[in-house]
């Protein structure tokens, strides 16, 4: 069943470890302000390795896309609730401004990245609708 | 004197029926779910004693459950049968499913309020290299976790419901897990190591 594909999977997992890596730049100069091109660089890379995973999962032509909305919608609105309770906890604990527009990208781009990551390695075995 | 002789009892029977599989065991939501609560309430409430009891009791049961499994269950799981590693999956697995997310929410959003009250957080804190290394470590475990053991924990779950279910997949699958639980536990003990430097 699992035949071979683009690098769907490895680009979800790259785009996640660019943003882990953003937010612990940013958290470890807290509660001063880094230089933060380096975290531009890293969430602009993510957001790109997440644009390729979705017109690469929207070129597939043999795959079980019942499956893969099934688990990424789930997965979806369970990663929207935790998203949201991280993000009061940014606001409750008076993130602003720069800083607070650069942990949201993090954190929307992580909403959305895992549940890919999620429904592609399932529907990747699963047979094709 | 005539000795009976031994009956040997068949050893080769049908295969075990499988459980019915729940991908998430809705019994258990409740629990997950008033977990989950109550640590909302004690960081809106910024209930000191509360916020320290979630990070110590989460952190406690995410980490020795992380080591328990990839250091004792896990070897064990490597050297069962493939129909044995299936019936033991279809029974563990969703257990995992609820149980894992709600450890590490629970650790992860307590430990990060209990350290912004202490002023840990503060880049001034004398040993704020080791919160960082914490911070590392955390995210090194995320990345496996998300990338690697999650999806192998639900794919395995997903090909279980299927009539008939493809051994072979779910062995290649349960060696991914096994493996990514061995890291995240070997990443366990960095976090003891660190945490207990923090405190001392």
């Amino acid at each position: 069943m699992d035949v071979r594909r683009p690098p769907i999977w490895e680009c979800g997992v790259a785009a996640l470890a660019c943003v882990v890596v953003s937010v612990i730049y940013l958290a470890s100069y807290l509660p001063g302000k880094p230089n933060t091109v380096p975290a531009y660089v890293l969430l602009t890379a993510a957001t790109l390795l997440i644009v390729a995973q979705l017109v690469m999962i929207g070129g597939l032509s043999s795959f079980s896309r019942s499956s893969f909305h099934e688990v990424a919608g789930w997965s979806l609105l369970a990663y929207v609730v935790i998203g949201g309770m991280i993000e009061y906890v940014f606001l409750r604990n008076h993130t602003r401004g720069e800083e607070l527009v650069l942990l949201t990208w993090g954190l929307v781009l992580f909403i959305v990245d895992v549940p890919l990551i999620l429904g592609f390695s399932v529907a990747r075995y699963q047979r094709a609708d | 004197m005539a000795t009976a002789a031994p009956t040997v009892e068949p050893t080769h029977g049908p295969p075990p029926a499988l459980p019915e599989i729940q991908i998430v065991p809705r019994g258990g939501l409740p629990f997950a779910a008033a977990a989950v609560v109550g640590l909302i309430v004690a960081i809106a409430g910024n209930w000191m004693w509360a916020i320290d009891f979630f990070h110590v009791v989460g952190g406690g049961a995410w980490t020795t459950l992380d080591l328990f499994l990839g250091f004792v269950l896990g070897p064990i799981i490597g050297r069962m049968s493939i129909p044995a590693r299936i019936e033991f999956s279809a029974r563990f697995m969703p257990k995992l499913v609820l149980l894992i997310p709600t450890l590490v929410t629970m650790t992860l959003a307590s430990g990060f309020q209990l350290a912004h009250n202490l002023g840990f957080l503060d880049s001034s804190y004398p040993r704020h290299g080791w919160i960082v290394a914490s911070f590392i470590v955390v995210g090194i475990m995320a990345v496996i976790a998300i990338g690697y053991l999650e999806p192998a924990n639900i794919a395995v779950l997903f090909e279980l419901k299927k009539p008939q279910p493809d051994g072979e997949l779910i062995a290649k699958l349960m060696k991914r897990f096994l493996y990514t639980a061995g890291i995240t536990g070997v990443m366990q003990v960095a976090t003891l190591v660190i945490m207990t430097r923090i405190a001392t």
